[in-house]
Order: structure tokens, then sequence, then C-alpha cells
């Protein structure tokens, strides 16, 4: 007997989203990258069109990390008290897009201007062609002035600026807007923010092809099914038609996860759990692999591994059932 | 699609008798509709109209006994499409597989390994899918007989020559394993072996059309079925669709939990495989090689993730004092709510700050820092009687100082007055727990 391939009449798209500009562009890439445009729930190209894959990218900091776990120094140690250096090597490793953060600008910390940040930003742009995602240090006041000394200074590129969120966007979305960049909305792994944010943003001029939704994800093992249940009513949202949710969604996996236990207890505390860059890499990983299947359309990763298993694994699922 | 009370109405004999312990027959129908009452309550109903009833009132997917004893598992029962809309109930049976071509008692220890403490639960590989690769009816006899000998956990019995199964289920059929599988070449003599030791049934088909023609032949209830596809992609469209028929649909053929199989050699690229399914509504996974504990205990965390029910908050156990690394007498004490999401982010920001601390989840019943503040649960008089009266944390600092989140800095005068201890208001976000405790911390506790 005929089964029938149960479809979902969708309405709506998710947004597609360009990141990075060539020449032609106004930009100086080598190439971009294209996330969003799908009319189906992840992966499901039977029922709808999934154009674009979801793109893994290498995360980057601009100053040396510290405390980092031990598989992480492995990985990146040679490099990562340069982020010039740190970011070529992703692009050797295989990475399409970099996220560089610059940590160094936190006033509690280096506290370095956002000229010195700007310029950061010119040397990475100048010694990679893969577009980049910038992010600032995660303090309000400090990353208003990071990113727009920033969006300024890479006029045209098409940058991925973040984040803006509800009680701290407008300058930040007005650099963006002035200087050709797109732009990250984070709100607190809740969908009725993120939705207000978008509604601010666009009332504000910004395009919805020109805005990522950052839901803020949470680790495997520590709250991840509040993110994956939060991306996928976004998405829900967006195939239902309602543009203040149809943008692309980014989930930074390699910070969230690397910061939780698992990853950074070493193999001689706790040999029941198995080895630690294992543990790490698989900690990473799955927090990613899970939330493909809610929606994420940028997973930003920290350990190569890690990446590499997620771009498999997007590589299988992408195989054409249409 | 579930009958409404009219529906079931027409159904029943109209006769009010009121023996069901309804007043009217209509009463009984809206109380059948919703769940409430049982059709064999009503004394006359018709052989026909309970046909059609039953029919119509059962679950969308049947819920499946597999093992028995400590690992014995429940799968299928699930009534949604996603884990928001109520939740998922029968958490996916993780197996790995055993080849009867190798050791197996090596194999076996091995999976026994695979149990690890998570948040105050057990979680563990629940199966072992034993493989007839040789063929042999002895061969396979053995291999489930020293599986069975050496561990607890649930058997799936993978063959599909009927001689080995009956050879295995001589062992093993006391412990309500798995068969697998019945196909179209063997389903009558399968479906035979299955019903005499009632165990439960898996059933293969080539597609998912052949799958649903060959459930239908199968007059036998207890199944797991598996459309066959092996490939990630397929596998994931197999399983959206037959979730879709049962749930919206009420597609009989496909109305049982389903089992899956990963593919790959590497245990990194299985286990990733075994998280898409497990997101995506596998009754079972059978892992093929996975017995590294790392790899193992990452996707188990996946399942106790997935298979969370969103209804209930989930909660630390609260008003005592949790130590992150090795605290001192001069750590910082970070008080926050009993809501696990709010415990773990100050504990993963107190970790990554590589500083000892103490932190207090006062008992908000499971509510974050404002919702708790706003419903009276995290108000100032109360933790200060929690933290004086509850907690020995007065006992194991020298320092007087509670650091309350950000968001609440109005309960602050309250508190100092409850506990007699000086209040620090803390960053709003406990993501800038590490930069508060390396800037303000040591001045201070010496200030």
């Amino acid at each position: 007997m005929a089964v029938e391939m149960l479809k979902e009449k969708w309405t709506g798209q998710v947004a597609e989203v360009v990141i990075g500009a060539t020449e032609e562009e106004g930009g100086t890439r080598t190439s971009t990258v294209t996330v969003g445009g799908e009319t189906a729930l992840p992966f499901l190209d039977f029922e709808g069109e999934i154009p674009n894959k979801p793109v893994v990218a290498y995360e980057v900091l601009d100053e040396e990390p510290e405390g980092w776990a031990e598989p992480l120094v492995e990985a990146w140690g040679d490099v990562y008290s340069d982020p010039v250096a740190w970011a070529k090597k992703c692009e050797e490793e295989g990475a399409e897009l970099i996220a560089l953060r610059l940590v160094s600008t936190n006033p509690a910390g280096q506290d370095r201007s956002p000229e010195e940040a700007a310029q950061t930003v010119k040397d990475v742009l100048d010694a990679v062609g893969v577009p980049l995602m910038v992010l600032g240090c995660e303090d309000a006041e400090k990353d208003n002035e990071v990113l727009k000394a920033v969006a300024e200074a890479a006029e045209g590129e098409n940058l991925l600026i973040g984040a803006t969120e509800e009680d701290n966007y407008k300058t930040i979305a007005g650099a963006c807007m002035i200087h050709d960049h797109t732009l990250i909305a984070q709100s607190p792994v809740d969908m009725n923010i993120a939705k207000q944010l978008n509604i601010l943003l666009t009332d504000l001029g910004v395009k919805e092809n020109k805005i990522v939704i950052d839901p803020l994800l949470s680790s495997l093992g520590y709250g991840l099914e509040y993110s994956y249940s939060v991306m996928e009513r976004v998405r829900l949202s967006a195939l239902r038609d309602d543009k203040m949710l149809s943008m692309p969604v980014v989930a930074f996996a390699g910070k969230e996860a690397w910061r939780t236990k698992e990853p950074n207890t070493p193999t001689e505390e706790n040999p029941q759990w198995g080895e630690q860059e294992n543990r790490g890499v698989m900690w990473e990983t799955l927090t990613a692999s899970t939330v493909l299947q809610s929606g994420a359309n940028i997973l930003v990763m920290y350990h190569p591994q890690a990446a590499k298993n997620v771009q498999s694994l997007v590589d299988d699922l992408m195989e054409d059932n249409s | 699609m579930g009958l409404t009370g009219l529906e079931i109405y027409k159904k029943l004999p109209q006769t009010n008798c009121g023996e069901c312990g309804s007043p009217t027959c209509l009463a009984f129908a809206m109380q059948l509709a919703e769940g409430k009452a049982e059709l064999s309550e009503c004394p006359d109903v018709s052989d026909e109209a309970k046909a059609a009833l039953d029919a119509a009132a059962k679950p969308p997917i049947a819920t499946i006994t597999i093992g028995s004893g400590k690992y014995e598992r429940e799968v299928g029962g699930e009534t949604e499409l996603f884990r928001h809309d109520k939740t998922f109930f029968n958490e996916t049976g993780v197996a790995v597989a055993v080849s009867d071509e190798e050791d197996v008692a090596a194999k076996v220890e091995k999976i026994n390994a695979l149990t690890f403490e998570r948040v105050g639960q057990e979680i563990a590989v629940d199966m072992i899918a034993v493989k007839n690769d040789s063929g042999d009816v002895n061969t396979f006899a053995e291999a489930v007989e020293t599986v069975a000998d050496n561990s607890e956990r649930t058997l799936i019995l993978v063959t599909e020559d009927a001689a080995a199964m009956e050879a295995a289920l001589d062992i093993a059929a006391d412990q309500n394993p798995l068969l697998y599988a019945a196909t179209a070449d063997n389903y009558e003599a399968m479906t035979e072996l299955a019903e005499e030791n009632d165990c439960p049934l898996a059933v293969r088909g080539e597609d998912l059309d052949s799958l649903a023609e060959l459930t239908k032949k199968i007059d036998y209830e207890n199944l797991v079925i598996d459309s066959g596809a092996r490939q990630t992609s397929e596998v994931l469209r197999d399983q959206n669709v037959i979730r879709r028929l049962c749930i919206k649909k009420k597609f009989r053929p496909v109305g049982f939990p389903t089992i899956t199989f990963t593919t790959k050699e590497d245990p990194q690229e299985e286990v990733m495989q075994a998280s898409t399914y497990i997101a995506k509504y596998a009754g079972i996974v059978v892992l093929n090689n996975t017995v590294e504990l790392a790899e193992t205990l990452s996707l188990l965390a996946v399942r106790q993730n997935i298979y969370t029910d969103p209804r209930v908050p989930v909660t630390v156990e609260p008003n005592k004092v949790y130590e992150v690394g090795e605290p001192d007498e001069n750590s910082p004490v970070f008080i926050t709510t009993n809501f696990s999401l709010s415990y773990y982010s100050v504990e993963g920001d107190v970790s990554s700050s590589k500083e000892p601390a103490y932190i207090i989840p006062i008992d908000t019943d499971g509510t974050s820092v404002l919702t708790g503040w706003a419903a009276d649960k995290f108000g100032g008089a109360k933790i200060g009687e929690i933290i004086t009266e509850e907690t020995d944390i007065e006992d194991r600092v020298d320092h007087r100082k509670l650091i309350i989140p950000g968001h609440v800095a109005v309960i602050s005068g309250k508190l100092e007055e409850a506990s007699g201890w000086d209040v620090l208001v803390g960053p709003r976000e406990s993501s800038g727990i590490p930069s508060f405790i390396a800037n303000r911390w040591e001045s201070e506790l010496n200030g």
C-alpha cells in the first residue's frame, strides 16, 4: 500500500541572509556564506525547499584565552595568542565562516580601545578570505563603542555583528545599517523577546534579511532542552509566516559546551567519564547536532574535531530525499 | 484523530440507564471523549460499537514494554510532534549491538560499564542487540546465553532465521526480549514465535509502503517498526513521516514505536547519528560500535535533555549550600533560585571564573529569579531566614557577605535585616559573575 508522505502546508519561509561581501559587492571577501531560505522543518526536503545548508563557524578570540581545557589548548595553543594566526589556521582547517570575539575590549580585563579592536578586525579581514562574524565582550556600553568602530572600519564587508539586545540595540543597529553589515539579535531563551527585538530593529529600518536570531543556547546537560524548544518554536513561527521570527538562527555551541563541567574535567579526575578530549569534543558536537534538529542555521564551534563532526553530519543530513 | 462526544454518543445504546455512573448516555459519551471513563462501564454496548470505539480510543502510538527487571522499558506511547506541546513520554531505548562472531563476553563487559549518574538520575545504555552474523543457530544461541548470563540489560534478538530465533527464545524468552525482525519472507513464523512467547516483535519493511503492508498482515499488536532506512537523512524523513501519520492521521499500520540503526564506523559519527534519531522520535536506537564512555555519556545526556518534561520545572534541591571547586572561609557566597536553569547558569559561570565559591539555591518552587521575586518566593525576609536557620554557611565562611542577583537589588534591605549579613548586589546576568569576582570580591572581602 502506498503510504502518504504527510507534508505540512507551511505558508512561510525563513529569511535568506548573506554574510560577507566579495569585491563586486563592495567588500574584500573571496567567498560569502548564505543561510536560511528554507520552507520546511530542518532537512525535510520532501516537504519544501532547503536551499542552504547550516554553516559551521570557528570561533577566534582576540586575546589569549585563560583557563582553557587541555584539549582546546592542544588544538589552538600554537596560534591562540595571535588572532590573525588563529583565524588563518581556522581557514586551513576548513572554516567557511570565522567568529571573532573581541574579549580584550572588556573593561574588566585588558579594556582595549575601540580603535585597537577595529584594527584587529581589519588585520583578520586582511589575513583570511572567508566572511567574519564579530562579537563584542558582552558589556553593553563598551560593545556599543567597539562595534560601532568596527562597523565603520570594515564598511561594506557585510560582517555579522553581535549582539543587539532588547534594551541595547540602537547604536549597533544604526552602525550596521550605515556601513552595510548584518546583525545578531540576542534574546534570553525567550521567543516573545526575540520577536519584540526584531520588531524594534525593523521599526528602526533594519531589513529582515540583515538579522540573525541568537535565542541563546544552553549547553548539553545544562538546559539544552530549553534552547532546543525555543528554537523549534521560532522555526515553526517562521514557517507559519510570522515575519518577525523568520530570521535564521545562530547557536554558540563551542562557548556554551566548553564552560560546563564535563569537558573541563581531566580524565584522571573522573575516569568513569572516559577520556577528556573525546568527552569535550562530544559534549560540544552533540550540543550542536541536537539543535540542528530544532533549526540552527549557524553553529559556532570551538574544537576543530567538533566542527568537522558537525560538518560531516550536515552533509549526511543534506542528502537529497525530495 | 479521537472521536468527539457526539460521535461516540451515536454508537451508544442511548437508553440512559445510568448503570455506568453517568446520568445519561450523552454525559457518558462526553466522559469517554475526554478519556475519563472506560467503555466497559456500559452494560449494553454492542460488539460492533465496541470495536469502532475501541479503535478510535486507542492512543496514536502503541506503548510497548521491552525487557524485564531493572532495565525493563516502555517505548512508544507518544502523543506529540514537538516536546513543547506537552512532553515526550518514554525515553528512547539505547542499545549497543554485539555480533555472535566477536568476543561476546568482552563486549558485554564494556557495555555493562555504560552507566552514569547525572543530576541525580542514573542514565545507562539499557539494551544489548545480539546479532546472528554467523548465520549459525548454535553460535547465536550461545552468544545470547553469554549475554543473558552476564548482563541484566534488555535483549534484542537480531536474526531473520526462525530456527535461530527459536533457539534464542529457549534461553531468553522469560526476559521479554525484542525479536528483530519479521520481514516479508519470514513474518508468519516470527509472529508465531512472538505470540507463543508473548514477546514484542520488530517488523522491518523495505520502505514505508512495504512496512505498512506488512504490519497490516500481522495479527499481533505487540510491535516495533523499522522502515528499513539507514542513510541518516532517510531515517530522519521516515521518522518524521511516521510520527505525523500517527499523531495527525491516526494511521494504524505505523502506530507503533520505531527502531533505528546507526551505520557509521567511527564512534563520534555514530553517536551524532544517534543524537539525531533521539531528537526526532526514535523509540529505540541501536549503535553498532560505540562502547566508549565519553561518547556514550554525551549521548545519554542528549536523551535526558530531550525527554525532560517541559511542564515540570526542573529543580535542584533547595535551601542547602553547594560547593563549586573547593571553597574556603574566604570564598564568595552566591544566592540564586532552585530553578535548575538559574542554578546551573550560576554554577557554570562560577566555575568558568575558576574561583571556588558557595551557591545557595532558595526554594522558589522552581521559578527563576524575577518570577520567584514577583511571586513573593524570593523575598529578603524569606532568604534571610533560610540562610541563617536552614544552612550552615555561617560555619563555612569567616565573612558575612551574600551576593544576590542584580535583578533583585530591591531585596537588599530586608535581607540584611533578616540575616544580619551584608548584601552585595551582583551582576544582573550570571555571565557577569567571573568579572564580578575578579574585580570586586577581594576588595569587598577586605573592605
